[in-house]
C-alpha cells in the first residue's frame, strides 16, 4: 500500500507564512487525526497533502511520486478529499452527486459505465443512502449531506481519504456514524487523515494523532501519548482533565481557559 | 443491470430531450421561412424550383432563420455555462455586461470609421470587447463568494460600457453614424445576408466547441473550487475556455444582430425541469432551446400587427425582464 508523506512543506498566503516547514509520514491502514487550535494551519496542511494547494517549498509525496509532478487525474483516483464546506450549488439527486466521484476515472467525457454504476451503488450502500438515492441533495439534513459527501469520495475508490472537519456541526449520532465509516476505511487498508476538534473522539478512533500549533507540528504519536493534560494545555491554552469512561476509553475534558502567551 | 440503466437514465433523458428540441427547431424554422408580410405555403418551401416568391425566402428569411438559430444556440449555451461556472442561476452574458462590452467594441469600430474598411473589423472589435468584458468581470469579482458579488460586478460593467457607448453616440462624427449605431444597438435579425451568417458561424462553432468541453468541470464545480481541483480538474484551463468561448460567441453574435438579452438567462431555467439540474446535462439542451426560443420570438415579432416591426432585442427584454424579477423574488432568501 502506498504511503503519503511531506517533506519540509511550507505554505504561504500573500507572503505570510501559514505553515511549516513541516515533515510527516502518514500510514496506510490507519486513521491519523490532525488536531490543533483554530488557525493552527490544519486545513492548509490538509489541502497541501490533498494536492489542491501547492506548497511554497517542500514536497508532498504520494507513494513514490512527487505530488507536484503527478497527473491530476491519477492523483484524484488515488486520493479523495472531503472539504469542510458542505455547500452544494445545484439540487441534483443523491445518486448524481455521489457519481461526481467518478469524474477522475474518465479523461474526456463522463459517460457512466458499469464500473461507475457499481462503485456508486457500493458507496451508496456503504453509507446507508440507498433509500435516499433519488432525493434532491438540497432537501437533506446536515448529517445526511455529510454522508452523501463521504459517499462521493468513496465512489472514486481512493487509497487515501482526507477529510477536513468531517464532524463539524453534526449531532452525536451522525458524528459516530461518520467515525464508523472512516474507521472502516482504515481497517480495510486505506489511509485516512482527518482534522478534528473533538479531542475525545480523536482519542477513541484515531491510531495516531498529530498536534499542530502556529503552523508547526508540536507532537505526534498514539493518542494516549499525545493527548495529555500538559501537552493539550500548552497547545490549546486550556486546563485539561483526562477522565476514564466506563469502557476504559479516555475522555478529554477542557476545564478552564489559561492565558495564552 | 437495473442499476446501470438507472445511472444512464439522465443521459437517455437528455438525448430524448435534445431530439425533441431538434424537431421543434425544424418546425419553427419552417414556420420562420413561411411567416411574414407575405405568407408562403410550406409546400412551396419544399419545392423551390420555380416558385415565384423564392427570392423572399432565400434572400431575406433564410439568413434570418439561420441567424436566429446561431444566436439563440450560442446565447443559450453561454448562459448555461456561465450559470454552471459561477454557480449562479442569475448569470447571463447580458446581465453580466459581456454583451454590453461587445456592443461597445462594435460601436467604437463604427465611430472611428474603421468598420467600413473591411467586413471582419466590426466582429473582431465586438469579440475583443466581449473577451475584454469577461476578463474585467473575472478581475472585478476575483474574490467573489456569493451570488451577489458577480451580479454587482456585472451591473458595474453594464453601466460603464453603456455610458461609453452613449458617449460615442453623442460625439458621433455625423448623423448617419448616430442612426446606424442606434438601429444596430436595438438588436434585430432583419435584413441580414448569408454573408453575415457565414461570418458568425465559425466563431459560434469554435466558441461552442470550447464551452461544450467544460461539462465535467461544471459538474465538479457544484461542490466548490477546492473539491473540483481534488477531482483532477484544471481550473485555470476551465477559466480560459469559458472566457474565450463566451467571448467569441457573444462578440460574434452581437456584431451581427446587436444586443439580444436574456436568452442566456431564461433558457437554462426552462430546460432544468426537463433535463435535471446537473450542469453538464444542460449544455446541449440549452443550446437547442435557445435556438428554438429566438426562432419563435423572431417569427412572432414579424407577424405582430403594426406598421413597423418590434425589434427582437426589445421583445426579448420585455419577456426577459419580468422573468429575471421572478427569479430574484424566488431567490430572495439566498441572496440577502
Amino acid at each position: 500500500m502506498s504511503m503519503l508523506s511531506c517533506r519540509d512543506v511550507v505554505m504561504t498566503a500573500g507572503g505570510r507564512r501559514l505553515l511549516g516547514p513541516l515533515s510527516a509520514t502518514f500510514k496506510a491502514g490507519a486513521v491519523t487525526a490532525v488536531l490543533g487550535p483554530n488557525g493552527a494551519g490544519k486545513s492548509t496542511w490538509l489541502a497541501a497533502l490533498a494536492g489542491v494547494a501547492r506548497p511554497a517549498s517542500g514536497q508532498v509525496i504520494l507513494g513514490d511520486a512527487d505530488m507536484a509532478g503527478l497527473d491530476p487525474l491519477v492523483r484524484a483516483r488515488r486520493l479523495g478529499f472531503m472539504v469542510q464546506s458542505r455547500d452544494i450549488a445545484w439540487g441534483v439527486s443523491v445518486e448524481t452527486l455521489v457519481g461526481l466521484g467518478r469524474i477522475p476515472h474518465h479523461r474526456y467525457v463522463t459517460l457512466d459505465d458499469t464500473t461507475d454504476a457499481a462503485m456508486v451503488a457500493a458507496a451508496l450502500e456503504r453509507c446507508d443512502l440507498e433509500a435516499l438515492r433519488q432525493r434532491d441533495v438540497l432537501t437533506l439534513s446536515g448529517g445526511e449531506r455529510a454522508r452523501v459527501l463521504l459517499a462521493r469520495v468513496l465512489a472514486g475508490g481512493p487509497d487515501w481519504v482526507l477529510a477536513d472537519e468531517p464532524l463539524a456541526g453534526l449531532d452525536p449520532a451522525y458524528q459516530l456514524e461518520i467515525v464508523r465509516l472512516l474507521r472502516g476505511l482504515a481497517d480495510e487498508g486505506r489511509g485516512v487523515v482527518v482534522t478534528l476538534h473533538d479531542l475525545t473522539l480523536a482519542g477513541r478512533f484515531a491510531d495516531r494523532v498529530m498536534l499542530l500549533k502556529d503552523g508547526r507540528l508540536v507532537a505526534e504519536g498514539p493518542p494516549d501519548d499525545v493527548l495529555t493534560p500538559g501537552m493539550l494545555g500548552d497547545v490549546y491554552g486550556v486546563g485539561v482533565e483526562v477522565l476514564t469512561a466506563s469502557d476504559g476509553a479516555r475522555v478529554v475534558m477542557p476545564t478552564r481557559r489559561t492565558p495564552r502567551e | 443491470m437495473t442499476r446501470t440503466s438507472r445511472l444512464r437514465l439522465p443521459l437517455g433523458l437528455s438525448l430524448g430531450l435534445s431530439l425533441g428540441l431538434g424537431l421543434l427547431i425544424l418546425v419553427l424554422g419552417l414556420a420562420s421561412l413561411a411567416a411574414g408580410k407575405v405568407w408562403i405555403p410550406v409546400a412551396e418551401l419544399l419545392s423551390p424550383a420555380d416558385a415565384p416568391r423564392w427570392f423572399i425566402v432565400a434572400e431575406l428569411r433564410l439568413p434570418r432563420a439561420l441567424l436566429a438559430i446561431l444566436v439563440g444556440a450560442g446565447l443559450g449555451l453561454s448562459g448555461a455555462v456561465l450559470q454552471g461556472y459561477l454557480r449562479n442561476p442569475l448569470a447571463d452574458p447580458g446581465v453580466l455586461g459581456v454583451s454590453a462590452c461587445a456592443a461597445l467594441g462594435a460601436v467604437l469600430s463604427i465611430w472611428f470609421g474603421v468598420a467600413y474598411g473591411a467586413a471582419w473589423v466590426l466582429p473582431a472589435c465586438a469579440m475583443a470587447g466581449a473577451i475584454g468584458g469577461m476578463g474585467l468581470l473575472y478581475a472585478l469579482a476575483a474574490r467573489a463568494r456569493g451570488i451577489t458579488t458577480f451580479i454587482l460586478a456585472g451591473v458595474i460593467l453594464n453601466a460603464l460600457a453603456g455610458a461609453l457607448t452613449s458617449l460615442a453616440i453623442s460625439l458621433a462624427p455625423n448623423p448617419f453614424a448616430t442612426a446606424e449605431i442606434i438601429t444596430w444597438l436595438m438588436g434585430a435579425l432583419t435584413d441580414r445576408s448569408l454573408q453575415d451568417v457565414a461570418m458568425v458561424t465559425p466563431f459560434v462553432l469554435a466558441g461552442g466547441a470550447l464551452l461544450l468541453t467544460t461539462g465535467r468541470a461544471l459538474d465538479a464545480l457544484m461542490l466548490g473550487e477546492l473539491t473540483a481541483r481534488s477531482l483532477g480538474i484544471d481550473l485555470t484551463r476551465v477559466r480560459w475556455r469559458v472566457l474565450l468561448g463566451v467571448g467569441l460567441i457573444v462578440g460574434a453574435t452581437t456584431a451581427v444582430t446587436g444586443m439580444i438579452g436574456f436568452v442566456g438567462l431564461v433558457v437554462p431555467h426552462l430546460v432544468r425541469p426537463l433535463a435535471g439540474n446537473r450542469p453538464s446535462a444542460l449544455l446541449v439542451p440549452s443550446a437547442l432551446a435557445g435556438a428554438a426560443l429566438v426562432l419563435a420570438a423572431d417569427t412572432v415579432v414579424r407577424i405582430l400587427p403594426g406598421g413597423t416591426e418590434v425589434k427582437l432585442g426589445i421583445a426579448m427584454a420585455v419577456l426577459g425582464a419580468p422573468f429575471f424579477l421572478g427569479l430574484l423574488l424566488k431567490m430572495r432568501r439566498e441572496i440577502l
